[in-house]
């Protein structure tokens, strides 16, 4: 009787398994590992922009140092990165690098914005193809970056709703960190454009 | 007790308050439902020349399998015109669901702001730059003069010669496998009037509709037919089954609706446009006029 029981038990403690969501953090787990690498990816491709970018613009406003230095530096800093999945689950390294792709956004939208101020520099068709390619990547970025937030929202929500969370806690399964839109405020504001002594 | 009981009350109140305003979602302009390659909300194009665009979309979809669709609105604030792009590509899944080779043309006429959408499949073919070139050099300069037909054609027309360039495989010929148990279905109707009945005198009206229906569903789905198919065939199969002692000889009055119904969804009508499930990564270019 009492080895009947000992079997019942190991069987419903198999089917909690998948019962209690553990199959469930496997799948979207791999999910939000998925989008988060089309997130790298995609600033990857942006910081590949850089340079080229940074040499047109030096090409027709060399004077315009600081912005120039700016992207230079917030490039550098980006490309020094070490992006391990780890950053995934460490949400302190998460922030760090959330505040160094944040800040080559801001600094690239300041170079975009001194870029109106030169005629000559907006009308050469090299410029206007990194535009459109810087433009095409921003978007691409954003895209990624909502799909991630989806996706680790849905995580999130599985690993932290009942009777969910008891199998996260058992195995070790953490909440993931997303994007805030804190620095997002920043970028949106749009940059001043200074005219007069140029 | 009492006090318990107080705060599960408050509890249950906020649970409640918060799902409600979770479910109060910021005002987005609505994503129109995909009837046709062409949408035009508003009414800019003719009758005509939206029939034309949409039959000469529809036809290319038909022969080369990408598709490419068409959406003017009015304005997509308060989003940007790529965000509200991108939730429009995400909805209709324009292109075929491997190959993620559709394009679509969003005009929102009052903000003046126009985007081409491009399918993770075709940002080979079509580039942002070549995107960028598609609405500042082809569509931009005929809506300045009003001409949005005419925008939309050359713009429809250079972005079917650019999708040609890239090495997809054709359409799928899928008439053939859906026919295939189309013309069957005479049979396969005929089939589940008499394993129902067998089935049903063996294992009683519930197990045997039940049987009847994962047979019926087995048999469709090795004629070839969609899942979706399979699954609808089966549970019609289920329902009649379920019926046809219940109410003795006139179930077999219900039973063509029931079936025909069933099935009908699982084709789609003849030709209305609709998505492969393709996916969109945010490629593309926007611009203004």
């Amino acid at each position: 009787m009492q080895k009947l029981f000992l079997k019942l038990m190991a069987l419903v403690m198999v089917l909690s398994l998948s019962g209690c969501g553990y199959n469930q953090f496997q799948s979207l787990d791999e999910e939000s590992k998925a989008s988060w690498s089309e997130v790298l990816n995609q600033y990857q491709r942006r910081a590949d922009l850089v340079p080229n970018l940074v040499a047109t613009v030096k090409g027709y406003a060399a004077h315009e140092e600081k912005v120039l230095t700016e992207v230079a530096e917030a490039r550098s800093k980006v490309g020094s990165m070490q992006v391990t999945p780890e950053v995934l689950n460490d949400p302190e390294a998460f922030s760090k690098f959330q505040a160094a792709q944040g800040q080559l956004t801001s600094a690239l939208s300041r170079l975009m914005a001194v870029a109106e101020n030169y005629p000559n520099l907006k009308a050469d068709q090299g410029f206007r193809d990194l535009q459109a390619q810087l433009e095409g990547t921003e978007n691409r970025v954003t895209v990624a970056r909502n799909r991630y937030i989806e996706s680790v929202k849905a995580y999130n929500v599985t690993v932290r709703s009942f009777p969910n969370n008891l199998t996260a806690m058992m195995f070790g399964y953490k909440a993931k960190p997303n994007f805030t839109v804190e620095n997002e405020k920043a970028i949106s504001t749009a940059p001043k454009v200074e005219f007069g002594d140029k | 007790m009492a006090q318990f009981k107080h705060g599960l009350v408050k509890a249950l109140l906020l649970c409640s308050t918060l799902f409600l305003a979770s479910h109060a979602v910021a005002a987005l302009q609505p994503i129109p439902p995909l009837e046709s390659a062409v949408t035009d909300l508003t009414h800019t194009l003719s009758t005509q020349e939206q029939q034309a665009l949409a039959t000469k979309l529809s036809t290319f979809s038909t022969e080369k399998g990408s598709q490419i669709a068409v959406l003017i609105v009015s304005t997509t604030q308060p989003e940007d015109i790529a965000q509200y792009s991108i939730r429009v590509a995400e909805t209709w899944k324009i292109g075929r669901d491997k190959q993620d080779d559709g394009v679509i043309i969003v005009v929102a006429k009052d903000d003046r702001k126009m985007r081409v959408e491009v399918g993770y499949g075709l940002e080979g073919a079509i580039p942002d730059l070549t995107a960028k070139r598609i609405v500042s050099e082809v569509m931009s300069p005929h809506f300045k003069q009003g001409d949005f037909y005419g925008g939309l054609d050359a713009a429809t027309n250079t972005i079917m010669r650019l999708t040609l360039g890239e090495a997809l495989p054709a359409p799928e010929r899928k008439t053939t496998a859906e026919n295939d148990w189309f013309h069957l279905l005479p049979m396969i109707m005929f089939g589940v009037i008499v394993t129902g009945m067998i089935l049903r005198a063996i294992f009683g009206t519930f197990i045997g509709s039940t049987l009847n229906a994962g047979l019926i569903g087995i048999v469709v789905w090795v004629l070839g037919a969609a899942l979706f198919a399979v699954a609808l065939s089966s549970f019609a199969a289920f329902i009649f089954t379920l019926m046809m002692g219940s109410r003795g000889i006139n179930g077999y009055g219900h039973y063509p609706g029931g079936y025909g119904g069933g099935s009908g969804g699982g084709f789609g009508g003849g030709d209305v446009f609709t998505g492969g499930g393709g996916d969109f990564g945010g490629g593309g270019a926007s611009g203004d006029w």
